[in-house]
């Protein structure tokens, strides 16, 4: 796992030269985050190539507010720049729209700053509506949420429109602002893995495994081979369990009754698995740092028949709906990404591999049980809402596979022995995880100090898929509206923070 | 039509909860208990919760099931004091409630009146009911299980409960998540817009107390001060049948076995 590089360098023209030059050189841009440390205020941005996670640190001085906006040379931090502007009010310059994104403030009140040893004062949110972006004749705005219909996750969707086309869309997700950041410092470092597993509690576990691996990074500590194998098995259950929950919202969002019916009898019978196996139906408290909780609950034979009955009658229902020509009318061509913006921005996860993007950090930094495992990446090119579904069928069948050769590794040995790395004292510094939630690749940098955590960047692939939504519009209607949301898969917790 | 024959290959997957006793409702892990002999009454006791949901004195040891996140780090270091309870009937409707061992003489009076009160009022909802949810600062994984209700598995349409998008339609007001102060103002306007008699289910750990979230400058640790709340229902998350559970326990419509005196030990 130590294929993570920290640099620092002292000038912030520098730093975004270096930046630009690795992303210029092909490196996926990953993320850029602030954190308050001592009077001044450090930036921190990641770039992923070639197997590695790059961190490239810059320092600005006490009384520096403003940098120059990365956002019109690198767009995907588009919205890491309104995050950064939102938690500590530093303002990066240029930025094209540095409206509010997880925090409702206006400029001059307080900010949370993550990093700073104070708490900050109570969130007093503001209400105002945003203006307009889009002048035209007859176009306006139309307001949906935060509270929608369904129950479904809050956000506010900002949907510009002359009636039918929605030639511009915004989101506001600060509504459900948790300031998360600011609850992760100070924790014991064993206690924020329960945290991260809240951070989006869909991919509890994807979560729960980046800040483990973060940590373990930072600790220089192996995970057991058992505890690795046992990892993998909650992790691909979560992944089958959260692409169910994507194919059942489509064939609802298509009023295929029974479909939908078929697809939600599934997945809730992969949580009910999932917790036989540990107690929760969402793998919670099964990672630690270090290992895992406990062996598997059920016996592995017992699970192994389990999963092949689950993949068998999945099948049977993927293969009609992708023959059923009423719900596939909907999905071809809808919400496309093509590829080069999805290139240019590293979509993550199944959302990018259905544009030909997308890399899977099972296979391009592997963690835990996978590189004995294997994992075989689907490549797709086509990019709309059907390719997205295709994606995830094909994920979902590779999930089982490795469930089974996790099971089959694991042998008739179920016990409590060895899972467990006895943790040393956890030294001062910074570790650097990731995992591949079902959404994409979960990113951590998780800061300790003194045995304490000091200042968490958690980073969903929610957040970093989510601002394309912008883009996938072109050509579509109100009424696809809500398979293009399901075909994203996202959860808003992960992104308000 | 391949989906006509598709819908009947399985039989009848739904349960038969409340009419029958479900075995996996029955059978989840639930809830932590506390042994009647609890052995350990050390100071490291509380301090083992990352919740602050067990306290201590010198004769007993106290779990807050609102609190609890079910994280079993106290089953893990104490177990001759905590353990897991299997059950879904989880929901209580005082929040005194849902602490451990319980102290029967005073909230069972308390219970009483509160039962008849709520029984007075949802009097007239009878035997259609609609439901409206706001996410209040949730996970996320809430939302999934109060959406599982409506499918086949639970399928609440047989009890005559269903969803509603208006909240000009709803009876009952079901509320997720740590209580963001961003969601709040939205919150009341939904209670506000909904005719009375409402009833308010707060659902999830994270509603009644914030969890582990707790309360932060963005969050007003669970909902119960933001509204009158009527249900609540621990656990993170409450699975579909504790949900539902507070639905019928809200209503009245338990069968008299389960009729909802709280949490049970």
């Amino acid at each position: 796992m130590t294929t993570a590089a920290i640099r620092e360098v002292t000038d912030v023209k520098e730093w975004r030269s270096q930046l630009l030059a690795r992303v210029a050189a092909g490196g996926r841009f990953a993320g850029v985050y602030a954190s308050v440390d001592g009077p001044g205020v450090r930036l921190t941005a990641a770039v992923a190539d070639a197997g590695r996670v790059n961190l490239l640190d810059v320092s600005l001085g006490p009384r520096t507010r403003r940098y120059r906006a990365l956002t019109p040379a690198v767009p995907g931090a588009f919205w890491y720049e309104r995050a950064i502007h939102d938690l500590t009010g530093i303002v990066p310059a240029g930025h094209p729209r540095l409206d509010p994104l997880v925090l409702p403030l206006t400029d001059g009140q307080p900010r949370p700053r993550p990093g700073a040893p104070e708490q900050p004062p109570a969130l007093t949110p503001h209400e105002q509506p945003l203006a307009a972006h889009l002048l035209g004749t007859g176009i306006f705005t139309l307001p949906h949420g935060p509270v929608r219909s369904g129950a479904v996750e809050s956000v506010e969707y900002l949907i510009e429109t002359p009636g039918e086309d929605i030639p511009h869309l915004r989101f506001r997700p600060h509504h459900k602002h948790r300031g998360l950041a600011k609850r992760f410092e100070q924790l014991p470092v064993d206690a924020g893995i329960l945290l991260a597993e809240r951070v989006e509690g869909i991919a509890s576990v994807a979560h729960a495994l980046s800040y483990a691996h973060a940590v373990e990074d930072l600790a220089g500590v192996d995970v057991p081979p058992r505890a690795a194998l046992i990892r993998v098995i909650h992790a691909e259950l979560e992944r089958v369990a959260n692409h169910l929950d994507v194919a059942m919202r489509l064939a609802d969002a298509a009023a295929l009754a029974v479909a939908t019916a078929r697809f939600s009898w599934h997945k809730d019978r992969v949580l009910r698995l999932r917790g036989e196996l540990c107690g929760s139906r969402f793998g919670r408290s099964v990672v630690t740092v270090g290992g895992v909780n406990g062996p598997l609950l059920r016996p592995v034979e017992e699970t192994r028949i389990a999963g092949g009955e689950l993949e068998r009658d999945i099948s049977g229902d993927e293969r009609a709906a992708m023959l059923t020509a009423s719900f596939l009318d909907r999905l071809r061509g809808t919400g496309p990404l093509p590829a080069d913006i999805a290139a240019r921005h590293g979509a993550l996860g199944p959302i990018g591999r259905a544009s030909g993007a997308g890399e899977d950090v099972r296979v391009s930094r592997p963690y835990d049980a996978y590189p004995q495992l294997g994992v075989q990446v689907v490549e797709g090119a086509a990019g709309d809402v059907q390719e997205r579904l295709r994606v995830r069928w094909v994920e979902l069948h590779e999930s089982f596979r490795l469930l089974r050769a996790a099971l089959q590794a694991l042998g008739d040995d179920n016990g409590s022995a060895d899972l467990q790395q006895a943790e040393g004292e956890v030294g001062d510094g910074r570790g650097v995880g990731w995992a591949e939630a079902p959404q994409g690749e979960v990113l951590y940098v998780v800061e300790v100090d003194a045995g304490r955590l000091r200042r968490v960047a958690a980073r969903s692939a929610s957040f970093h898929n989510l601002p394309l939504f912008h883009t996938v519009f072109a050509g579509d209607i109100f009424t696809d509206f809500p398979f293009v949301e399901a075909s994203f898969g996202l959860s808003i917790a992960g992104v308000a923070g | 039509m391949p989906w006509v024959l598709r819908g009947l290959r399985n039989g009848i997957v739904t349960s038969n909860y409340p009419r029958r006793a479900d075995a996996y409702a029955e059978g989840f892990r639930g809830a932590v208990a506390v042994h009647p002999s609890a052995r350990d009454l050390g100071p490291d006791v509380p301090a083992v919760c990352p919740t602050g949901a067990i306290t201590v004195d010198s004769t007993e040891v106290r779990l807050d099931r609102g609190r609890c996140i079910l994280c079993g780090a106290c089953v893990q270091a104490f177990p001759g004091t905590f353990g897991w309870e299997a059950g879904s009937e989880t929901a209580a409707l005082a929040r005194g409630a849902l602490i451990v061992p319980e102290d029967i003489t005073e909230t069972d009076r308390g219970l009483q009146q509160l039962r008849d009160a709520l029984a007075q009022r949802v009097r007239r909802l009878r035997r259609s009911v609609h439901i409206r949810h706001v996410d209040a600062g949730s996970d996320g994984t809430e939302e999934w299980e109060i959406h599982a209700l409506t499918k086949p598995t639970y399928d609440v349409h047989r009890l005559g409960i269903f969803f509603t998008a208006s909240p000009r339609h709803a009876d009952i007001l079901m509320v997720t998540g740590a209580g963001a102060h961003g969601m709040l103002a939205p919150l009341q306007r939904t209670r506000l817009a909904m005719p009375n008699p409402v009833v308010v289910i707060a659902v999830g750990t994270d509603a009644i107390s914030g969890g582990l979230i707790g309360s932060t400058y963005a969050t007003a640790g669970g909902v119960l001060d933001a509204l009158p709340v009527d249900v609540m229902v621990p656990g993170a998350p409450p699975p579909p049948f504790a949900i539902l559970h507070a639905i019928l326990l809200a209503l009245g419509r338990l069968p008299a076995a389960g009729n909802g005196s709280g949490a049970h030990t």
